[in-house]
């Protein structure tokens, strides 16, 4: 089995209300030095066999169709052995 | 003439939209189910708001592939007019049905209130009863309406015309705080190229009776029964 995390973000020059409203947060809290905040998702999925190489192409596809809105996202994964 | 009001799991405006067409302007409505791939001869397609699917991943992410969806594309390919007001906005844009995207409001808050929308162009079928400039009221409730479109879609949108309503003051005047989410230069509404597909985060259907506050949405509804009656 195989575990693609997968990574998704807003793209770079979109405006991440979130992630600000949490950096000010930080710097309430006393946190010294934070530049920036940028909040995304992270995704777990568990593949069930098939080839690294089709997988690839899979969640390739999954991000593409679903995952991620290219409009104001970006996206990123890797694969893992699950269990391994 | 009539109205298909698309229905997802978590839609909630379908039954204002509904009233508004069977019992005030007493036209014919019905519901479309987004299971089912049938748009029962709608002359009018109407996403309502709500939270489709929970908004789940994304505002109008997992709705996009509704089987109801795939007939809604063919029929907007066709030329028929499709309108989708706040959560149905959101997915039209995720459908790549309009462009753009919606995204969490910059300024904390769920925003639900009255605001003043510009009329920027009455060259579409759901404007053409209104006025260009002219100033009208409607209540928005959302938590992700702040418009944006990268660079070369913004040229594209507003070398087309594709803006149709800007968040203003009562006056018209594009004032930062009125500007309810932070919408790319107070973008509240676009429609595509061929412009039979609107889309805007506020509710004509909530503001169609003088006792709920406001008939300015009437207007969009006489524009889209005059251009229907045309055809």
């Amino acid at each position: 089995m195989l575990t693609a995390k997968i990574y998704v973000t807003l793209k770079p020059g979109v405006l991440d209300a979130q992630g600000d409203t949490v950096k000010s947060a930080l710097e309430t809290l006393g946190f010294k030095g934070v530049e920036d905040v940028r909040i995304g998702k992270f995704l777990v999925i568990t593949l069930d066999g098939g080839a690294r190489e089709q997988a690839t192409a899979q969640v390739e596809q999954m991000c593409r169709r679903l995952l991620a809105n290219p409009v104001i996202e970006d996206y990123s994964f890797e694969l893992e052995e699950a269990g391994g | 003439m009539k109205f298909g009001i698309v229905v997802f799991p978590g839609s909630w405006s379908q039954q204002d939209f509904h009233h508004v067409i069977v019992n005030v302007l007493k036209e014919e409505a019905c519901y479309l189910w987004h299971k089912e791939a049938d748009l029962k001869g709608s002359d009018c397609v109407i996403l309502p708001g709500g939270f489709a699917h929970g908004d789940y991943l994304r505002t109008g992410a997992i709705a996009r592939f509704s089987p109801v969806m795939r007939e809604v594309a063919r029929f907007a390919d066709k030329g028929g007019l499709v309108l989708g007001s706040c959560n149905g906005f959101q997915i039209l844009t995720e459908a790549g049905l309009l462009p753009g995207a919606l995204l969490r409001n910059d300024c904390l808050h769920y925003r639900c209130t009255w605001v003043h929308l510009r009329v920027e162009s009455r060259h579409t079928p759901f404007t053409s009863a209104m006025q260009h400039g002219q100033v009208v009221r409607m209540p928005i409730s959302h938590g992700e309406g702040r418009y944006y479109i990268d660079q070369a879609g913004w040229r594209r949108l507003v070398e087309n015309g594709q803006v149709i309503f800007r968040y203003c003051d009562e006056k018209g005047a594009l004032t930062k705080e009125a500007n309810p989410n932070g919408s790319l230069d107070h973008v509240a509404g676009v429609c595509n190229e061929r412009r039979n597909v609107l889309g805007l985060m506020p509710h004509p259907e909530r503001a169609a009776e003088a006792i709920l506050g406001s008939e300015d949405g009437r207007l969009m509804f006489a524009s889209i029964l005059y251009t229907l009656a045309r055809a």
